[in-house]
């Protein structure tokens, strides 16, 4: 009876979270996001794609940092397969200059991102997909008109050198994915910046 | 005009001197260690409080949280997330540039996954993030983000009356 209660209780503060999140299997929103080019980014622009890798990344977090060369090289390889990367960053700039819209254009130029670099300036979309750390990975797969989320978490599990991660959970996704099967690791965790909310009124 | 040069230069050197053996060490632990630090039955309220070099926020409460280790029965443990290589001097040169009296180990384990959730399954694994115990009862509360002085002293004074 307890463990009921328990259960309920539960039950009931999922229910009145303020904020959505998104857990593996839910339908993901589509969104229309500011990229760097000045153009709005949706995931329906392209009806093409099989699917997306939507990642919560921005320009000064370090970790966001040591992985940016991981998500170009994970845009190359997808995108052909049409699962091409979509880069969001999520931070209030007031809170963290270095994530400004003019510093993304110029961190985007130096590195050479192969992908949209989108600002989610109310932040809706970061809160709806239950974003909490750069970065952050969410792997959608199209059915028909929609966006199934596959997996949630981190590229890999060596931030320092890639070449030493024995883990390569995005890739491992993609493989099930691409196998059609369900994503055997679905959900993994990582050390990460925290998201720079706004100031709450 | 050159003794006052020399005099100078004893001073400098001195200082220098003092300065490097003035060095707070930063031992580097495995998850062994950590997991000791988490369970270690005790009477104290312990906080273990995860933060990095490099993590603004997470510098922005330590000294909060270096208040709160000089009350009674609280003990703070700071756990540096930087990479190991920089233990010395990055991490060694921070906290004796703040002078942290606070215990500060740096804890290298890449593998995040494999351990993020033995420290709470609440810990999305964003930084910082404070887990504190209450070794009499063993009661634990967990928080990620950055803290309030009045948000990390009612968790104390919460766990302390449990």
């Amino acid at each position: 009876m307890k463990k009921i209660f328990t259960f309920i209780t539960a039950f009931l503060m999922v229910g009145t979270m303020a904020m959505a999140q998104y857990q593996v299997g839910d339908y993901a929103t589509d969104f229309k996001l500011k990229n760097i080019d000045g153009k709005y980014v949706s995931l329906a622009d392209n009806p093409n794609n099989k699917g997306y890798l939507v990642i919560f990344t921005c320009n000064h977090c370090p970790y966001s940092k040591m992985y940016e060369d991981r998500i170009i090289a994970l845009d190359k390889k997808y995108k052909a397969m049409g699962y091409p990367v979509v880069a969001i960053n999520p931070n209030d700039p007031e809170a963290q200059p270095e994530d400004s819209f003019e510093n993304m254009k110029i961190r985007a130029k130096e590195k050479g991102f192969t992908f949209p670099y989108l600002v989610d300036e109310t932040q809706e979309i970061t809160k709806t997909y239950g974003a909490t750390r750069t970065p952050h990975v969410f792997l959608l797969t199209k059915e028909r008109d929609r966006y199934k989320v596959a997996y949630i978490g981190a590229i890999d599990n060596n931030h320092q050198d890639a070449s030493k991660a024995t883990e390569r959970y995005v890739e491992m996704a993609m493989t099930d994915v691409m196998a059609g099967k369900s994503v055997r690791q679905n959900f993994t965790k990582a050390i990460g910046c925290t998201i720079k909310w706004k100031a709450e009124d | 005009m050159k003794k006052i040069n020399s005099i100078l230069v004893f001073g400098f050197l001195v200082l220098m001197m003092s300065a490097t053996s003035l060095v707070k060490d930063v031992p580097v632990i495995k998850w062994s260690k950590m997991e000791q630090l988490i369970q270690a039955e005790g009477d104290q309220i312990r906080v273990i409080n995860f933060w990095a070099t490099w993590c603004r926020p997470c510098i922005a409460e330590m000294p909060l949280f270096e208040a709160v280790n000089a009350q009674e029965g609280v003990e703070v443990v700071f756990i540096s997330l930087d990479n190991a290589s920089d233990v010395d001097p990055r991490v060694t040169g921070f906290i004796t540039k703040r002078n942290i009296q606070s215990q500060v180990y740096l804890l290298d384990e890449v593998d995040y996954n494999k351990w993020i959730d033995k420290v709470s399954p609440e810990w999305s694994g964003a930084i910082p993030a404070s887990l504190f115990i209450n070794q009499k009862t063993g009661e634990k509360v967990f928080h990620e983000g950055e803290l309030k002085e009045t948000e990390l002293q009612e968790i104390i004074d919460k766990l302390s009356n449990s």
